[in-house]
């Protein structure tokens, strides 16, 4: 048990696959606000903790929750609630 | 992983003997629709580990009309306790038979809580929630649970105390507990407002919504 005292989250590119099936671009370069601290960076710089029965994605900044995604037998729950905005870069 | 699984390899070893698998294949085992049999406890976490010494821990029944009654740590351990071994089941689909804790029943904590409520809002250190019907609670069902296998719980299986409510899925046998909300009115909790279903009996596979 010793091993599992470490924090055990990765950072927010694990996000790409499950956001892919989701979205038609690729979400990790957007550039998304913390609804508790105001912090802005990518979705890529999330803590995500994975080892759950969803997927959590917290601030780096304060650790709250931004982004929870839950997958279902043929549905997927998608909770941004923690999340201000999103700003996704697209082509001009 | 594989370090922690009892006789994951037989590299160097004949065929197993079939007492050595205990349950694994015993016929007679009656998991819940769906699940399978982990022999190992894997550890879920939807955040950092919360470090909560005894020192400063508290827990907390808040009633519907603002009542408010506490327990130290001292106070906890100074209640009479029960040993309960029980089978538990993740929603991720594992289950582990026979597991032992030692706990303060609920029907303890909530014998002079005066309420209405019919239901309960379970609060964690770290901000997890989950929520269930009063009467889950009671009746011999659930425990604060500050003792695993003959120790004490550790932080990583939401030591110094969880709640234990086995009958149904464990994301409800909430980690490093510090309260619990009674309300008149159902609220949902973590998992619960985010797909997972607001009950989560494990023989009805109740896993998400609609289930």
């Amino acid at each position: 048990m010793s091993d599992t005292h470490v924090d055990t989250h990765v950072d927010g590119n694990a996000l790409a696959g499950d956001l892919r099936e989701i979205f038609a671009v690729d979400l990790t370069v957007a550039t998304g606000q913390c609804s508790g601290c105001g912090y802005k960076g990518s979705v890529a710089s999330l803590r995500v903790y994975q080892n759950a029965p969803g997927v959590v994605a917290r601030c780096p900044a304060c650790e709250e929750v931004v982004l929870r995604l839950v997958r279902g037998r043929d549905r997927a729950w998608l909770d941004l609630r923690g999340t201000v905005s999103l700003e996704i870069p697209l082509p001009s | 992983m594989a370090f922690g699984a009892p006789l994951s390899s037989t590299d160097t070893m004949p065929i197993v003997s079939p007492g050595f698998t205990g349950r694994r294949q015993s016929p007679d085992v009656q998991l819940p629709p769906g699940q399978y049999l982990a022999e190992d406890f894997p550890v879920l976490t939807a955040g950092p580990t919360p470090r909560v010494s005894t020192d400063r821990w508290q827990f907390t029944i808040n009633t519907e009309a603002g009542q408010r009654y506490d327990w130290s740590w001292q106070q906890l351990i100074e209640l009479p306790a029960e040993k309960i071994t029980t089978d538990i089941h993740c929603v991720t689909k594992w289950s582990k038979l026979g597991t032992r804790w030692k706990g303060v029943s609920l029907d303890v904590l909530l014998e002079d809580v005066e309420t209405a409520a019919d239901f309960a809002l379970v609060q964690s250190y770290g901000g997890y929630t989950t929520n269930l019907p009063l009467e889950d609670l009671i009746d011999g069902q659930a425990w604060i649970a500050y003792r695993y296998d003959g120790e004490e719980l550790t932080p990583e299986h939401g030591g110094p105390a969880r709640l234990l409510v086995p009958h149904l899925y464990f994301w409800k046998s909430a980690k490093w507990v510090r309260g619990i909300q009674l309300l008149l009115e159902d609220e949902p909790g973590f998992w619960e407002s985010a797909g997972y279903h607001d009950y989560g009996d494990p023989w009805r596979e109740q896993r998400y919504q609609g289930d």
